[in-house]
């Protein structure tokens, strides 16, 4: 029992870390709270399954295609609307909002809803790991989120681009001075946040089947892991994602279904009340309270 | 006759910029005007409309309130994204006072708004020191963690919920109670929002330090706008109550939140003005989708993005400009 509930809150972990990593990197460089990201997510996923049964298209490739126009979708959203209210967070909270509605709730309206809309895992196997049984697909999420926090790092750490990504978070006056274009850096952010929901839903969807309400639930998830872990802030993501995942699976086995979400919630609250800015947040101290 | 054109403030404003000196009836109806509309509209409204669109109105005032009540917090420097804490609160203690103890509507009403009040006041208490965006994830999350605690510990009557409420004495009472309710907090906190007490409110949400540097204690008076909002808010909450005749966990619905502050943003934020008339266009227009089904919310949300991006000062604020903007031909003196 022990083992089994460790291995799946490790595995929960990894999903969470996976779900929030690509709204945590849109809100830490271009400051934009992306609200249609769960939209992102879900638009990724149907996309992958009309390629392969409407086009008839090989798996990978599918994959490849929807990622890319995931990416290109960020993008158009920012050039088209976020540039013309950044700045004014509630306008783009209500923005993005907007949209991530209006797509979630055409699929429900074009029938996307049922058990046939799931996609195939990746391997089809399973392992006895001490007295659980778990499939090769939740492996793999562990080691893809894995493998992508690295991937990240270095990119954010050692390329031009992700230096330019964190000058332009850290200060956009002085990067301005340094020619870097701040709107050029936060579309691609916005973009690259897109594309992350899309890896993410083409990894994670496998194991259960797709439907609009899939993606409030990444939004609220993906919210939840980055407000703990402190907004933009890539430690905290991972910190916050394991501390969820393990207090969820805990809760889960040992007192009920019905308070995973409560104790989720109070962990919320309690961070919010005592440091706002979340675990690894800058502590910025009369922004957060007075 | 040569003529040339006048805008119709001008003279007004050139006399005074605030108190008016108003010379001439024509003048007194140019200011009355927009005024008396909403007013005039509200009251004849229920006459003419269907018993259908009755219920339409009850819930476009329902929703004004809220996105009233969501101005006067926002105008006190407090985003709130959980206005459905306020309604929910309020919807629940009508229901119990109702359900348990028999209470009559006319006296639940009140007591709920007043008590509904309290309670969210006091469950914010703690973070009234929080700023921003750390102030709006909490009582985002509050509203989603209670329904979830009643859900778990089965408390008055768990997912169920409480029904057989008492209704209203009549329909009639039902729409002009809320109209006029709606009217009177409108007109009322518009009032107490240009007073000396609203200065503060608004110079908390400008610059809090400052305030606090003029030996004012600011908590003091956020709870006071935090009881003032979350009591409208109650009250639209008990009134549904007894207008569904059932209080369940729907009433700590996101509906409640997100709507209120749609209609704030579309109606245009910082006069409770544009916020009611947010909900004036939102709700119906939410309404008369309803005939296309599903892609009802689809409309609604690309509506949403398109009013911020093409309209972003809000409804409310491009008509109050166009409407001092007007002018007339007057002759030219010789």
């Amino acid at each position: 029992m022990l083992t089994g509930t460790i291995l799946y809150a490790i595995i929960n972990s990894a999903i969470l870390a996976l779900t929030a990593i690509g709204f945590n990197l849109t809100f830490g460089i271009s400051g934009v709270a992306n609200f249609a990201y769960g939209a992102f997510y879900v638009m990724a996923a149907y996309g992958v399954w009309m390629l392969i049964h409407m086009a008839h298209l090989p798996y990978p490739l599918a994959v490849l295609i929807s990622i890319s126009l995931t990416t290109l979708a960020g993008a158009l959203m920012y050039r088209f609307v976020i540039i013309r209210i950044k700045g004014q967070t509630l306008s783009e909270v209500i923005a993005t909002f907007g949209i991530g509605l209006s797509v979630l709730e055409l699929f429900r309206y074009f029938g996307f809803v049922g058990f046939e809309y799931t996609l195939p895992v990746f391997v089809d196997k399973s392992f006895l790991i001490g007295d659980a049984y778990v499939d090769a697909q939740r492996l793999l999420i562990v080691a893809f989120a894995v493998v992508l926090i690295i991937a990240l790092w270095l990119f954010t750490h050692y390329t031009h681009l992700g230096l330019a990504f964190r000058g332009i978070a850290q200060d956009e006056r002085t990067s301005l001075t340094f020619g870097m274009d701040p709107d050029r850096i936060a579309r691609m952010a916005v973009s690259f946040g897109a594309g992350l929901a899309a890896i993410a839903a083409t990894v994670i969807v496998p194991l259960g089947s797709i439907s609009p309400e899939e993606g409030y639930d990444v939004l609220i998830k993906a919210l939840a892991v980055c407000i703990i872990g402190g907004l933009g802030s890539s430690g905290g993501v991972i910190i916050a994602s394991v501390v969820i995942g393990f207090a969820e699976r805990f809760t889960d086995s040992y007192i009920g279904s019905h308070w995973t979400m409560i104790v989720s919630l109070a962990a919320l609250l309690l961070v919010l009340v005592i440091k706002p800015s979340g675990i690894f947040g800058k502590q910025k101290e009369l922004e957060e309270r007075i | 006759m040569k003529t040339r054109k006048e805008r119709i403030d001008r003279g007004i404003k050139a006399r005074s910029q605030d108190i008016f000196v108003l010379c001439s009836w024509r003048e007194m109806l140019y200011l009355a005007g927009p005024r008396l509309l909403p007013v005039v509209v509200c009251l004849a409204l229920p006459l003419v409309l269907s018993v259908y669109w009755q219920k339409v109105l009850i819930s476009v005032a329902v929703f004004a309130l809220l996105a009233i009540s969501w101005d006067i917090l926002s105008q006190s420097g407090m985003i709130s994204l959980g206005q459905a804490l306020f309604f929910g609160t309020g919807a629940y203690c009508a229901g119990i006072m109702n359900h348990y103890w028999g209470f009559s509507p006319l006296i639940t009403l009140p007591l709920a708004a007043l008590f509904g009040g309290l309670i969210s006041t006091v469950l914010l208490l703690p973070v009234l020191r929080l700023r921003g965006v750390y102030f709006s994830m909490v009582t985002l999350i509050i509203p989603l963690m209670l329904v979830r605690v009643i859900e778990a510990t089965k408390i008055f009557g768990g997912t169920e919920g409480l029904s057989g409420m008492d209704p209203l004495p009549s329909a009639g009472f039902e729409v002009y109670l809320i109209v006029i309710v709606f009217l009177a907090v409108l007109f009322g906190f518009r009032r107490l929002m240009d007073s000396d007490y609203g200065l503060v409110l608004k110079g908390i949400s400008d610059n809090d330090r400052s305030v606090i540097n003029a030996g004012i204690n600011i908590y003091w008076f956020k709870a006071q706008a935090l009881f003032i909002a979350a009591s409208i808010g109650a009250f639209a909450g008990a009134f549904m109550t007894h207008v569904y005749m059932f209080v369940g966990m729907p009433v700590f619905a996101l509906d409640y939140s997100i709507l209120p502050i749609a209609a704030a943003v579309v109606g245009g934020p910082g006069t409770l003005a544009g916020a009611a008339m947010g909900a004036f266009i939102l709700v119906p227009l939410s309404e008369l989708l309803r005939g296309i089904g599903g892609l009802r919310i689809v409309f609604y949300g690309v509506f949403l993005v398109v009013c911020i991006v093409a309209l972003p000062e809000g409804v409310f604020h491009y008509m109050e400009r166009k409407y001092h903007q007007f002018e007339r031909w007057v002759e030219v003196e010789k």
